[in-house]
């Protein structure tokens, strides 16, 4: 509730998703090289190229939801050659194979680019991309070796956040990061071919500046370089001129503690001093110190520099454990985690309804370890229901960007507000949820919120606001979608239910009016678009959220706007109950829907025609459903009479059940019925009482219709 | 397994193993990997509304089971609830289901040759859930296709309309 984030249109935070997105890439590029590895190419079947396929497409779908165009690209281009493979267009080859797999890799590693905070150079990917598009296209690529360049050096994460200093401040003067080198390049056989290393320094901008200096020593050469760079980003980019071995940086500026973060600690300590000695002295760095304290300082370098790189690998594990807090787990198992559970708690509650009778004295440590495994048990229940249980936020995020590029198609101005998102829900259900939420949003979107200069003639910020927030209400999630457009026009309405041939009166209540939009085939926009208008959905939107036990409101006033709140149940696997009894049945009614309950006064109900009976609660009548009768319970002679009344309300009316008694409050795990048997009227679903006899829960929705 | 769901005339030769079990005075077979356990009687949680005889629902380890009692579906002439009573849980297609019967004998190895196809009589049960009649020696097994029969919807276990 507390955090609210807004953005305006063009300003969505959605780094926050991130994270998830990376596992899943991550996730579906293991999963496709798997199955690329896998793959006959003599009869490669139709399943293995779908999988691959919709793995690529699922990338594609992420990368450009957030925004990276270049992973967008490249997954888009592998989607097109698998997709010309799986309709059997062109004929598998092993080169589309190995293409494929470089991409693979090649989308890692922008991937972690872009995961490393989109720091360092972009690894090329246009020469995949032209061997995937000459493969799509049918011809064999002339070259595939041509490409392995681009492939064999993918710029490591590590090194390439520290070529972003230099990418991200190209114009950067010679300031605190920038580093003054020595550079000792041999020894080798070909002096002039050194000059490539220099070349590097020209080509790449922002990389720094080289210039040659006098060197002592034949078959070596000596460069002064200015760079922002690590010193293994320089061994990186000049490995392909001259080996890592045969090059020897060192430091030639004063050093300062913040200008060598992870230099120096490349070179062995002996080169490293007998450098210092041998030419950076000549060079005025150690002036006028002896030979021997020379070395001393170069030394003591050394162990300095041990220091700002034992903090950059001390960063690393960090950043490992930010990547392991969560795991992947099918939900199967998980479920299974969750009945296994509540097999626990029911059998922790048969016993302790069988040691109810035992002496207390004698068995205390027998009691006492009773009462402790009730606690565990029901915190592990708590605990392995906690699991299922994901934030609002992984729905929310959702709409950032769908909302802005519906704007942007309708030329409205929008700014979206989300509120709760930490608001956590079952997983099932948000899954569930998603749906008819986007529906909704959509709606709000096309009909809801007015064109800029018909806000501004209405007199509001041309801007409109739309707001998602979600919330706990007792037992339920309440999720809601307000828009500041024009809201809804009764008479408007009222005239299209008309005309669709919906039975309507003028004396209709507002929220039943409202409520029409939800009847199959209901329109009123004034002309169908893409987005919405075609009536189709909103019957859907409601019907999926009552196939999740919830409930749609609709609140709207003209000109000012219009708010659709979907409560739900938390969980679809546990629910609060309240045990009542019947003869000599059980029977468990949703707590979030019980009102109160009260011994009745014969004097206070009054039949009325047919027999339906009335009962009045303070100044309200409400209809009596009996329990005995609607469910047909046997009675022996000399069995008490129902005289206990409970009322529940369902879709805002509200009915009294006539039951014989109230046992009792209680967690219970809600079983299906219908997995083994069928649907069965009036009850929505079964639980497991602590003797380990089925209890039938009521569905008080299908009650309370009943009674109407 | 697809043999039980073909007829009997085109059953593949072989043995088969079939789980007895009395029901009144008649002996019936059922195939035994439809079988998942045999469990003592116990009080069912009656369901409203439901035909009598399904007798309700229990916990099987947490499962919620439908209870059938045959002997109420067969017409049988006595019905009664003892210590002797057996339920046979039977595991069907991602279905499982219990079945009440007055006790369990057996389980026998039939050869293919040693069923005869069931004449064509009146029944409580839809004769094409009869496989056959099996013989062995002076007993006389009805064979039933258990998957056929609990799936009929005049079992009452999955709704009419689907």
């Amino acid at each position: 509730m507390a955090d609210t984030h807004g953005g305006s249109d063009g300003d969505f935070d959605l780094t926050q998703f991130y994270q998830v997105f990376f596992e899943e890439a991550a996730e579906n590029l293991d999963q496709m090289e798997q199955m690329l590895l896998n793959l006959d190419l003599t009869q490669a079947n139709d399943e293995e190229l779908n999988g691959i396929f919709r793995c690529a497409h699922s990338i594609k779908g992420g990368s450009a939801t957030f925004g990276f165009t270049d992973v967008a690209e490249l997954t888009h281009k592998m989607e097109s050659l698998l997709d010309r493979l799986r309709r059997h267009e062109i004929t598998p080859i092993p080169e589309m194979v190995d293409v494929l797999l470089e991409s693979a890799d090649a989308s890692r590693s922008l991937l972690a680019r872009h995961q490393a905070g989109d720091t360092g150079d972009a690894m090329p990917t246009a020469d995949l991309v032209q061997r995937i598009v000459e493969l799509a296209a049918g011809s064999s690529p002339a070259a595939p070796v041509a490409a392995q360049p681009a492939v064999a050096a993918p710029p490591p994460v590590a090194s390439s956040a520290a070529v972003a200093v230099v990418a991200d401040a190209p114009a950067a003067v010679a300031g605190s990061g920038e580093r003054v080198l020595q550079l000792k390049i041999g020894p080798v056989d070909n002096l002039a071919s050194v000059d490539a290393v220099k070349e590097l320094f020209r080509d790449i901008p922002g990389l720094g500046s080289i210039e040659d200096q006098p060197c002592a020593e034949p078959q070596y050469r000596l460069f002064l370089v200015k760079t922002h760079s690590s010193n293994e980003d320089l061994l990186d980019l000049m490995v392909f001129h001259v080996s890592k071995e045969q090059v020897q940086i060192l430091e030639y500026d004063a050093p300062s503690a913040v200008d060598r973060t992870a230099s120096g600690s490349y070179d062995p300590d002996a080169g490293l001093a007998e450098v210092a000695i041998d030419h950076v002295q000549p060079y005025g760095i150690f002036d006028g110190a002896p030979g021997a304290p020379g070395i001393a300082a170069a030394v003591a370098h050394e162990g300095e520099d041990a220091k700002p790189v034992a903090v950059k690998t001390a960063a690393r594990p960090n950043m490992a454990q930010m990547e392991s807090t969560s795991i992947r787990v099918d939900v199967k198992k998980v479920d299974q985690l969750i009945n296994l559970a509540g097999e626990l708690v029911i059998i922790q509650a048969m016993l302790a309804q069988n040691s109810q009778a035992l002496d207390p004295t004698a068995n205390q440590q027998l009691l006492a370890g009773l009462a402790d495994l009730d606690r565990n048990t029901r915190d592990l229940q708590e605990a392995v229901m906690s699991i299922r249980m994901i934030p609002m936020s992984t729905v929310f995020s959702r709409f950032p960007r769908m909302l802005r590029d519906l704007a942007n198609k309708l030329g409205k101005k929008i700014n979206l507000v989300t509120q709760g998102e930490a608001t956590e829900l079952d997983k099932g259900l948000v899954e569930k949820i998603t749906d008819p939420l986007t529906h909704l949003v959509r709606n709000s979107l096309d009909h809801g919120i007015e064109l800029p200069e018909d806000r501004i003639k209405a007199g509001k910020s041309d801007q409109g606001t739309l707001t998602l927030s979600a919330s706990h209400q007792g037992g339920s999630i309440v999720i809601e979608v307000r828009d500041d457009g024009r809201g809804m026009n009764r008479e408007k309405l009222l005239n299209k239910a008309r005309e669709r041939g919906i039975d309507v009166s003028d004396n209709m209540p507002d929220n039943e009016v409202w409520m029409l939009i939800f009847a199959p085939g209901f329109s009123t926009a004034e002309q169908v678009t893409d987005v919405s208008g075609r009536g189709v959905g909103m019957d859907v939107v409601r019907k999926n959220i009552a196939a999740l036990n919830g409930s749609v409101e609709i609140d709207s006033v003209e000109g000012v706007g219009m708010r659709v709140s979907i409560r739900l149940p938390l969980t679809l696997a546990i629910m609060d109950g309240m045990s009542v009894g019947v003869g000599n049945e059980v029977y468990i009614l949703p707590l979030s829907s019980v009102v109160e309950s009260f011994q009745v006064n014969p004097a206070d109900v009054s039949t009325v025609t047919q027999g339906s009976q009335l009962v009045k609660v303070r100044d309200e009548y409400m209809p009596v459903i009996e329990l005995e009768r609607v469910f047909g319970v046997p009675r022996t002679e000399g069995d008490k009479r129902s005289d206990i009344m409970v009322v529940i309300e369902s879709d805002g009316s509200r009915v009294a059940l006539l039951v014989d008694e109230l046992l009792g409050q209680h967690q219970v795990v809600v079983k299906n019925l219908e997995s083994n048997y069928r649907k069965v009227q009036n009850v929505s679903g079964a639980t497991i009482l602590g003797d380990g006899t089925v209890a039938l829960i009521l569905d008080t929705s299908s009650l309370v219709r009943k009674s109407r | 397994m697809t043999v039980l769901s073909k007829n009997t005339e085109n059953t593949p030769s072989g043995t088969r193993e079939y789980l007895t079990f009395r029901l009144g005075e008649e002996e019936y077979g059922i195939d035994i990997l439809k079988v998942q356990e045999i469990r003592g009687y116990e009080q069912p949680t009656r369901i409203a509304n439901a035909p009598e005889f399904i007798r309700g629902v229990v916990n099987l380890r947490g499962t919620i089971v439908p209870i059938v009692d045959m002997r109420l579906k067969f017409n049988c002439s006595k019905v009664e609830y003892n210590s002797f009573t057996v339920v046979i849980i039977l595991n069907l297609r991602n279905r499982v289901v219990g079945i009440v019967v007055d006790s369990v004998s057996d389980v026998m190895e039939l050869a293919s040759d040693a069923i005869r196809p069931a004449p064509d009589i009146e029944s409580a049960i839809d004769s094409s859930c009869i496989l056959g009649l099996g013989s062995v020696g002076e007993r006389m097994l009805i064979l039933l296709d258990i998957e056929k029969l609990m799936s009929n919807v005049d079992m009452g276990l999955v709704a009419s309309t689907e």
